[in-house]
């Protein structure tokens, strides 16, 4: 009960949490020049770098939500200024194909998204990220963890393999703050 | 690996003065990354790149036989050669290091402290997860090509080639037009010195021609760019000049002997303010001094009727020859020095000003050919009937500071705008009227030229000017004359409308990206700034570099600056050019895709994604093979693989779950 903890014991209300995959040469560099800029933006991204948002496999995606992401972020170079030429059209033809399905799993839609966003557009993360964080606060909390743990429950026997690492024993392990 | 196996920690949290203490709680952050599986020593400290930080990584290391570090503090893009060459030197591979971003990304851009200090602990423990899956990488080595190419012979172009030609390296220098030379060659006099351009410019042009380790290209323009850092493959494309640089003695005779009389086309060089004829050359001392013929205009070229006096002329020397063809030179560089320089700001499209629309409004680049005493008239300021103006008024900003053009000052304009109305003053001594916005003199005596000119009489009006419209006169006094024009402004100053009617108005055009700007920035992959100008790798720290490895910048391409800048960021670029050619080799980040062969279904799915096609197929083994040497580590054909058989040194789809499910666990 992931959620429900935190808010019940600390008395913070929810605030979405936005994990980003963004593009080692456009929009991670964007976000170091909006900080650079001193910009103000929503603190609610987490940001994961990667070389080139060809390199975001879909299952990211779908970890990411199923580890209790309301919304997924991936940035890259716009159309034609991709680092390695074309890797941010294989990202959008996987983006394509995977809202359909996140939209057949349920997830709305609006809770993904993709965008161009070059090494000078430091405001377009600004803006970006503080949309996203509106929408999503429209939305409310996605709170998958507590939706499988359910799920779990129910079908035990049939449980899949939740993910390629298992690391919630190392997580138990470690102590609280 | 030490410690039989053992994976060991240490987290390091940065203060960085109080750009990430000031809000987050580092200490707080620190004993909880203690907790961290896996984490045995955990500290805050002051400044982490500095020597003491490094040294506090190295000793810890030692100590604690540390295997893995986690450094939270700037982007990685900063320092995280930093701390990998701290770990290489306390011991452990430099791959075993992880960063988190929490002052870019973090500090900097949020004040939420409590909200941010949880944030950083989120940020520790995907950091720390994703180290404990690291892998011991060795650097890959490329070898750099010896030669380099400057693209664009302006001053910026010119001076890095020398500089580069001067340390034994060989050099292409491609220049689009038919003279290297660039704006500089176009202006009268330079500020703050009022030195002469073409006196100062003119040998560089000369020494460019003589030097031999120089391979000048004029008329000519990059095609095509492949490869990467230190292994460039460019081709140039030599545009038909029809006239034979080898042959071609420079003797003008063709020119001469052009069945046009005199001029009919416009004369780039002079900015339309005369006629050239078809075969031309664009000024007297242009390097190389050969003929260019304009084909869109040759008689012969065009209609294909002609009595060719200029071959005849030519005679045995056979240096003009129609037949000649564009010639495709495929060449072979190192390093890059990007000088294109910039464009003017066109004056037209404020249509207030009146550009175009009243013949004595001019441009600044005009007015620089007017005033020369090479230009159209001998360097008498005149106006088109011919009469020298008694009154003159130069505006400031013209595109540039305007909300509705070009947001950027253009930086040169304040004092080009003094040097014209200073050389206006002392060819015709005309009154002269400066509207200004706010007079912008920084630099090694600018100021005191500011002063020099504003005691010489020049009336500087802080203003931007609103209007300019003609002199209501009556018609029959105007004697053909061309009517005066009034310039409108508040003069902030004194906190009055004013309205002055001036004989001649000039416009001091800011400075913008080429119009191919775009084009040049995607044949070399690197980034454009907001404006469109090219995108330097930090704007303090490497301002000649790009985020393409290889690539440098030098003069306005990256930004408007006057020539003593543009010179000096010219010689930083072919510096940095050389001291890239000098070490050899250049290390690459060891992020390239390898296949694991066991569990490759040989489905070939991965083989039309690669863009550098790196990924071969093993007919024998029925298994995708890749090039390590051609791999670029973009990942793609990882993310694709549907068998999961592709990785990716670095990106490892397991550090990238660990990362996800840290970030999102709730301690």
């Amino acid at each position: 009960m992931h959620r429900k903890e935190e808010s019940g014991e600390t008395g913070v209300p929810w605030r979405p949490r936005i994990v980003a995959f963004f593009c080692n040469w456009c929009t991670y560099t964007a976000a170091d020049l909006a900080g650079v800029s001193r910009m103000k933006y929503a603190p609610n991204t987490r940001i994961i770098r990667v070389m080139c948002s060809g390199r975001i496999d879909p299952q990211f995606v779908l970890d990411a939500f199923t580890e209790g992401a309301d919304g997924v972020l991936i940035g890259g170079c716009h159309p034609g200024d991709c680092h390695y030429s074309e890797g941010n059209y294989k990202a959008l033809r996987r983006y394509h194909l995977l809202r359909r399905v996140l939209t057949g799993m349920g997830i709305d839609e609006r809770r993904f998204r993709l965008e161009w966003i070059s090494a000078s557009e430091g405001d377009k993360v600004k803006q970006v990220i503080n949309e996203m964080v509106e929408q999503l606060q429209q939305l409310g909390p996605l709170d998958l963890p507590t939706e499988r743990m359910r799920l779990d429950s129910e079908l035990e026997e049939m449980r899949p393999r939740r993910s390629v690492i298992d690391i919630s024993e190392e997580l138990k392990e470690a102590a609280h703050v | 690996m030490k410690g039989n196996g053992e994976i060991r920690i240490g987290f390091y949290i940065c203060h960085c003065g109080s750009n990430i203490a000031g809000v987050i709680d580092v200490e707080r952050v620190a004993e909880y990354a203690g907790t961290l599986p896996g984490v045995v020593v955990s500290r805050d400290y002051k400044y982490m790149c500095s020597d003491p930080g490094q040294d506090l990584l190295r000793q810890d290391i030692a100590e604690h036989r540390l295997n893995r570090i986690v450094v939270a503090s700037c982007s990685p893009l900063l320092h995280e050669q930093t701390f990998r060459r701290a770990a290489e030197a306390g011991g452990i591979n430099p791959y075993f290091v992880q960063m988190v971003n929490i002052r870019e990304h973090g500090t900097w851009v949020h004040d939420d402290a409590e909200y941010m200090t949880g944030k950083a602990m989120d940020l520790a423990r995907a950091a720390a997860l994703r180290v404990y899956a690291h892998q011991p990488l060795e650097r890959k080595q490329v070898p750099i090509k010896p030669d380099v190419l400057v693209v664009g012979g302006g001053i910026a172009g010119i001076h890095a080639a020398l500089t580069m030609a001067d340390a034994g390296k060989h050099v292409y220098l491609v220049e689009r037009e038919p003279t290297i030379g660039g704006h500089m060659a176009q202006f009268d006099k330079t500020f703050p010195t009022l030195d002469c351009a073409a006196c100062i410019l003119t040998p560089k042009m000369t020494a460019v021609r003589a030097h031999p380790n120089i391979t000048l290209w004029t008329w000519s323009e990059v095609e095509k760019v492949d490869g990467f850092i230190g292994n460039y493959t460019v081709t140039v494309k030599r545009k038909a000049r029809y006239v034979d640089e080898d042959l071609c003695v420079g003797c003008m005779e063709c020119i001469e002997a052009c069945v046009y009389k005199r001029g009919k086309f416009d004369d780039e060089f002079n900015v339309g303010l005369s006629k050239r004829k078809p075969v031309y050359i664009p000024f007297p001392q242009a390097v190389p001094p050969v003929p260019v013929i304009d084909a869109g205009n040759c008689l012969h070229l065009s209609k294909g009727k002609c009595k060719d006096t200029c071959v005849e002329i030519c005679g045995d020397r056979k240096a003009i020859n129609f037949e000649i063809e564009p010639e495709y030179q495929e060449i072979e560089v190192g390093a890059v020095v990007l000088a294109t320089g910039f464009q003017p700001f066109d004056a037209t499209r404020i249509p207030y000003y009146g550009y175009g629309k009243y013949p004595n409004v001019y441009t600044a680049l005009e007015l620089e050919r007017l005033v020369n005493a090479s230009g159209p008239t001998g360097g008498t300021v005149r106006l088109p009937d011919g009469r020298t103006p008694e009154r003159v008024a130069i505006v400031h900003c013209v595109g540039s500071r305007d909300e509705h053009y070009n947001r950027w000052c253009s930086r040169v304009c304040c004092m080009y705008s003094l040097k014209l109305a200073h050389l206006v003053k002392e060819k015709t001594g005309a009154e002269v009227f400066n509207f200004y916005i706010d007079m912008r003199a920084p630099g090694k005596s600018m100021e005191e030229f500011y002063n020099r000119v504003s005691t010489e009489g020049v009336h500087l009006v802080r203003g931007r000017v609103a209007d300019v419209y003609a002199e209501q006169t009556d018609e029959k006094k105007t004697n053909g004359q061309i009517g005066r024009v009034v310039i409108q402004a508040e003069d902030t100053l004194i906190g009055r409308i004013r309205k002055i009617p001036v004989d001649m108005l000039i416009l001091s055009t800011g400075l913008q990206p080429q119009h191919d700007s775009e084009d040049i920035r995607r044949m070399f992959n690197i980034s454009c700034s907001a404006g469109g100008f090219f995108l330097e790798r930090h704007p303090k720290l490497a301002p000649v570099n790009t985020f393409t490895d290889g690539i440098f910048l030098a003069g306005t391409c990256q930004g408007p600056k006057d020539i003593p800048d543009t010179v000096a960021q010219a010689g930083a670029a072919a510096s940095e050019a050389l001291a890239l050619i000098d070490r050899g080799v250049f290390e690459l980040e060891p992020n390239t895709a390898y296949v694991l062969e066991e569990e490759c279904s040989g489905c070939k799915s991965c083989i039309p994604l690669c863009p550098y096609t790196a990924i071969a197929f093993e007919e024998e083994k029925k298994k995708a093979e890749i090039n390590e040497a051609l791999c670029k580590g973009c990942g793609t054909c990882v993310a694709s693989c549907p068998s999961g058989s592709i990785r990716q040194h670095l990106f490892e789809d397991e550090e990238i779950y660990r990362e996800i499910h840290g970030l999102l666990a709730y301690a």
